[in-house]
């Protein structure tokens, strides 16, 4: 009986990072109507960031968040100017394509530079355990940080003027540039940011599993059928829909072979967007 | 203008000899066309086995090429990225048989790709030596110039079974793999196996090759409270499983996985290795005593001086296919794919890989027959992670370490 308990608990530890993942992703899309193709590539990054700073200054892999994020925020607003400014307003295929583009580009040099051999950070944490079954330190750690960083990114979007004026250009920003918002900078902002927080949810995803230079792609699809349950453009929405995607997969383990679960995930993906198009988690962040 | 006629002829007498000289290379080459997942996910094991043909190809153009019928022939390879792409594949053999006139074909890497690999060179009656792809169902739908150098799938696991029995009788097992054809095979086979053996299989349940988190899998192998877990599959899948059992505590007392603890970056994983056990259908320590070519020892250090690399069993399997074709080209005494073939079938002999005989039963052509597998586990010494041999008894090369945890 704990067995079940034990896998919904660890389906809502890791669901909270596939949330902050997905968050990432939903964030562009809400602001800028960009389908960002490199957040494969970019979750990636992240894993790679921390192996090799961490290698390079021997710290521990929780000390290298801030500038995995600073690096991945900074990744974002150069792919932004790169593949993404030309493409704003046109249509969606089209920066669907470029940020596609250099998604092949660098898992193509990544490729190149690593192979696709496996890199491990092996992280001591203690865990919590309960009649056999453990909650390793890793995931606990990487639920309660993500949890901070959703509360923080929230109360950059309500409270500071950047974030306000990310949701402007969100809402509407013909009428941000006539209140005087400098919108090309706002979007250079918030594409930065949505990749910073890829990057980190790789970084976590790196202290609790192998990975290698392909791994990106796995994440990336469950974090478009976690936007797709928590709203398109709404990153609370992603966050709750996260820890839903976890909560599925944790629920469902125990009754039915893994493999199932892919299904699973996907019929429910197909039945929201026919039956709540808006997705299951819609709260206002987006009026358009 | 005369001058410049004269200038013209001057380099085309010079240019002459040269060119005669290519066309007469030319006849004497043997073109051996194949694919290697240069990119995607078997990229790692596909290019230790890249790396074996290689060596393979050197070693023979450094001594004079496949002496055959009077002539040497020079071995030239072409060859592409399937991306571990089963599509990429079956359009690119195609490629390497009609475009690319390739009189022989090396299989890609993995029993999926080998499969689809297969129809398109049986389609245009291609000799294939199939190195990488153990699932016997290739070789039982009557092919008849496809020939196999692995130790088929079924057998995978049973020096497995054996080392357990041995270690605890009626153990209870846990058989948990990926849900691809190779490693659904081992499992089919192994589901037949353990029971005769007197174990007992509590759990049997497959994952998606793309899996990337364990959790609630350990949690139900927790809940069924197996002595050991057998499967996985391939390499990213192998070595999570192995992570995730360390860090959930998962208080296995054996595991042995396919494939992913062969590799010498197993050890990346550190304390999580220790313990895994793995079948291997060859290991540096293997002291067979070769019909021809080089001992496992001697390939295992020249490996390691060419590509700063330990030689696997990949590595060591693309060199021996090369090996097993170049003898079958030098009985034959010809190039012609026919006697090539017939020299093959019948073939009984020993390599550095091991034994190799392959089936002339036409409802099995070409599978492997004597080849042998040894199961290898990591261990500590001396603060190293090492991986001895530790089944079959006879080959071991240190005790079995049970229980791991």
């Amino acid at each position: 009986m704990f067995g079940i308990l034990a896998s919904i608990v660890d389906g809502l530890l890791i669901g909270t990072v596939y949330g902050m993942a997905a968050m990432g992703l939903t964030l562009i899309w809400g602001v800028m109507n960009v389908v960002n193709l490199t957040h494969g590539a970019m979750i990636v990054a992240g894993m790679f960031a921390l192996f090799l700073i961490g290698d390079w200054l021997g710290i521990s892999p929780y000390a290298i968040m801030p500038p995995v994020a600073v690096i991945g925020f900074g990744a974002g607003v150069l792919i932004y100017w790169l593949s993404v400014h030309r493409m704003i307003g046109r249509p969606p295929l089209m920066s669907l394509l470029s940020t596609f583009a250099v998604n092949l580009v660098l898992i193509g040099l990544g490729t190149d530079l690593w192979g696709t051999k496996l890199f491990n950070i092996p992280v001591s944490l203690p865990g919590l355990s309960y009649e056999g079954y453990t909650f390793p330190g890793t995931h606990l750690m990487a639920a309660a940080l993500t949890g901070v960083i959703a509360v923080l990114l929230f109360l950059f979007l309500d409270k500071t003027r950047s974030g306000k004026a990310i949701r402007a250009v969100a809402g509407n920003r013909v009428a941000a540039e006539l209140v005087g918002i400098p919108t090309t900078r706002v979007l250079a902002l918030a594409f930065g940011l949505g990749v910073a927080l890829a990057c980190v949810s790789g970084a976590l995803i790196a202290t609790m599993f192998p990975f290698t230079v392909l791994s990106g792609n796995a994440y990336q699809l469950k974090s478009f059928v976690v936007t797709i349950l928590g709203g398109l453009g709404n990153p609370a929405g992603a966050f709750l829909g996260g820890i839903a995607l976890g909560l599925i997969e944790g629920l469902a383990t125990p009754f039915m072979p893994v493999s199932w679960t892919s299904v699973i995930e996907f019929v429910l993906f197909v039945l929201v967007l026919i039956a709540f198009p808006r997705g299951l988690f819609n709260f206002t962040f987006r009026r358009s | 203008m005369n001058r410049l006629f004269r200038f013209a002829a001057a380099a085309l007498l010079l240019a002459a000899p040269a060119v005669l000289a290519s066309s007469a290379q030319a006849q004497d080459t043997i073109t051996i066309g194949f694919t290697t997942s240069q990119t995607g996910a078997l990229n790692v094991d596909s290019l230790a086995q890249l790396r074996g043909f290689e060596m393979w190809r050197d070693d023979v153009n450094a001594a004079g090429g496949i002496k055959a019928g009077g002539k040497a022939y020079m071995v030239k390879f072409v060859s592409y990225d399937d991306q571990s792409q089963g599509a990429r594949v079956q359009q690119l053999y195609t490629q390497l048989i009609v475009q690319d006139k390739a009189q022989f074909l090396f299989s890609p890497y993995s029993s999926g790709l080998v499969a689809t690999a297969a129809v398109i060179s049986e389609q245009y009656g291609a000799l294939m030596m199939s190195i990488g792809g153990a699932e016997s169902k290739t070789y039982e739908l009557g092919n008849k110039y496809l020939f196999q150098t692995y130790t088929p799938a079924d057998h995978y696991l049973t020096g497995a079974l054996q080392a357990l029995k041995e270690k605890k009788p009626g153990a209870t097992i846990a058989l948990v793999y990926s849900d691809d054809p190779f490693s659904k095979a081992v499992a089919i086979a192994t589901r037949d196996q353990a029971p005769a053996m007197g174990l007992k299989i509590v759990l049997d349940e497959s994952y998606p090759p793309d899996q990337t988190d364990f959790s609630a899998i350990i949690n139900k192998i927790v809940s069924a409270k197996p002595d050991a877990l057998l499967g996985g599959g391939h390499y990213p899948d192998g070595a999570t499983l192995t992570r995730q059992i360390y860090d959930q505590k998962a208080g296995i007392k054996w595991v042995t996985l396919l494939v992913a603890p062969d590799s010498g970056q197993f050890a990346t994983l550190g304390a999580s290795a220790v313990g895994i056990s793995v079948p291997s259908q060859w290991a540096p320590q293997v002291t067979y005593k070769p019909s021809f070519g080089p001992t496992s020892a001697v390939f295992a250090q020249r490996f390691q001086a060419k590509y700063n690399a330990p030689a696997d069993y990949h590595s060591a399997g693309g060199y021996a296919g090369g090996l097993i074709f170049q003898h079958a080209i030098e009985q034959a005494g010809s190039i012609d794919p026919e006697k090539v073939a017939a020299a093959l079938n019948k073939m009984d002999v020993v390599t550095l890989f091991g034994p190799c005989k392959f089936s002339i039963d036409p409802a099995s052509h070409g599978l492997q027959l004597t080849h042998q597998m040894v199961l290898t586990q990591w261990q500590m010494k001396d603060g190293q992670l090492v991986k001895p041999v530790i089944w079959p008894a006879a080959a071991a090369t240190a005790p079995i370490l049970y229980p791991i945890h």
